[in-house]
């Protein structure tokens, strides 16, 4: 695995999010075993902490559960993905109206540049 | 959790040249730290009284609640910067050598470490590259069952294949109930193993934290933090 971090951000923050990712796009699905603390550290060459500190932060957020002496699992249930999803496409939005916002455009602007965009989108499959 | 290093206001003189002037730093079990400085900042002297090589002029250090000695030389595993595996003799031998000297030694470990290091027992240490020789010597380290690592400049003077063998070999064999302090000023390349950074600026600790709390709070990198404090 070859994992560019930014290391202006705190690692264990985007170590969640690629978890995030992998659970939204299906790359990890329901009930499976994440790698371990160790392999994980020795994949991406960070500190066995940090990772530590990712499953810890996912399982508070219900996202992973953990199975003393097992391992660490992606949690049960649609609901949450969908819930991931949701957050995560939230996201995404926010930080796009954030930069249109800076770039000048208003409210009622955004929405029709972003009407005509997904009409494209439309149009082309 | 007791403290597996603690040191109190050191100060180490060299006649009138002071090298440290009061070095406060704590370190718990199960802590990968990066002390960081350019040349001649310190780093090298403190690691030298940790080790028990050098004793400090004034000033406190416990290693495992010890002054340092022969007990804490038996927990303490100690990588210098400077050459002193003897040029006659070759791999294996120098991992005998270990294993006569070190108690909490495991052969089988060295074994394959060296393997993963791709050394050849058989080689003579006069015939390894200076990569190979850092290679070699962080072998006989981690090959140790020791409460505290003490690294002083793995990366040095290595290329950047031999570097990410040895990164890799520090993260894979750390383990949870020892510590490990670590000296570099390639701070790019290792930045994401550490748990805890102190910056050392002409003998003092002019900045020490949690590295992702850092990252947070200052919205930058290790390395640029290191390249703001020396500019």
């Amino acid at each position: 695995m070859d994992t560019e971090f930014n290391d202006k951000m705190p690692i264990y923050l985007q170590i969640i999010d690629i978890i995030k990712m992998d659970i939204v796009t299906g790359k990890l699905i329901l009930k499976d075993k994440l790698p371990s603390v160790r392999e994980m550290a020795s994949n991406l060459k960070v500190n066995p902490n940090t990772i530590q500190r990712s499953y810890q932060e996912l399982e508070r957020l219900g996202i992973v559960f953990t199975q003393r002496g097992t391992g660490t699992f992606v949690g049960e249930g649609k609901e949450m993905v969908d819930d991931l999803k949701k957050e995560m496409a939230k996201e995404v939005i926010d930080s796009f109206i954030l930069r249109m916002k800076s770039l000048g455009f208003n409210a009622d602007e955004i929405i029709k540049s972003v009407s005509k965009e997904t009409m494209e989108v439309k149009k082309n499959g | 959790m007791d403290n597996i290093l603690e040191s109190k206001k050191i100060c180490k003189s060299y006649l009138n040249k002071k090298a440290l002037r009061g070095v406060d730093l704590n370190i718990i079990p199960g802590k990968i730290v990066g002390l960081l400085g350019p040349n001649g900042s310190g780093k090298t002297t403190f690691l030298k009284i940790a080790a028990g090589i050098l004793h400090p002029s004034k000033g406190e250090i416990l290693i495992d609640g010890y002054i340092p000695g022969v007990y804490t030389k038996s927990v303490v595993s100690y990588l210098p910067d400077n050459e002193y595996l003897l040029k006659w003799m070759k791999v294996k031998d120098a991992v005998m050598y270990f294993k006569d000297f070190y108690a909490d030694f495991d052969e089988k470990k060295a074994r394959e470490l060296l393997l993963f290091m791709d050394l050849d027992e058989n080689s003579t240490v006069k015939s390894l590259s200076k990569g190979m020789k850092e290679k070699l010597k962080l072998t006989l380290v981690l090959s140790r069952a020791a409460k505290l690592y003490i690294l002083d400049e793995p990366l040095g003077g290595v290329d950047p294949t031999a570097r990410e063998k040895i990164l890799n070999a520090i993260v894979n064999n750390f383990r949870v109930e020892s510590s490990m302090i670590i000296t570099t000023h390639l701070v790019n390349d290792i930045e994401r193993i550490f748990d805890d950074v102190a910056f050392i600026s002409d003998g003092e600790i002019v900045l020490q934290g949690n590295a992702e709390e850092l990252r947070r709070d200052k919205k930058k990198s290790i390395d640029e933090l290191y390249r703001e404090v020396f500019q």
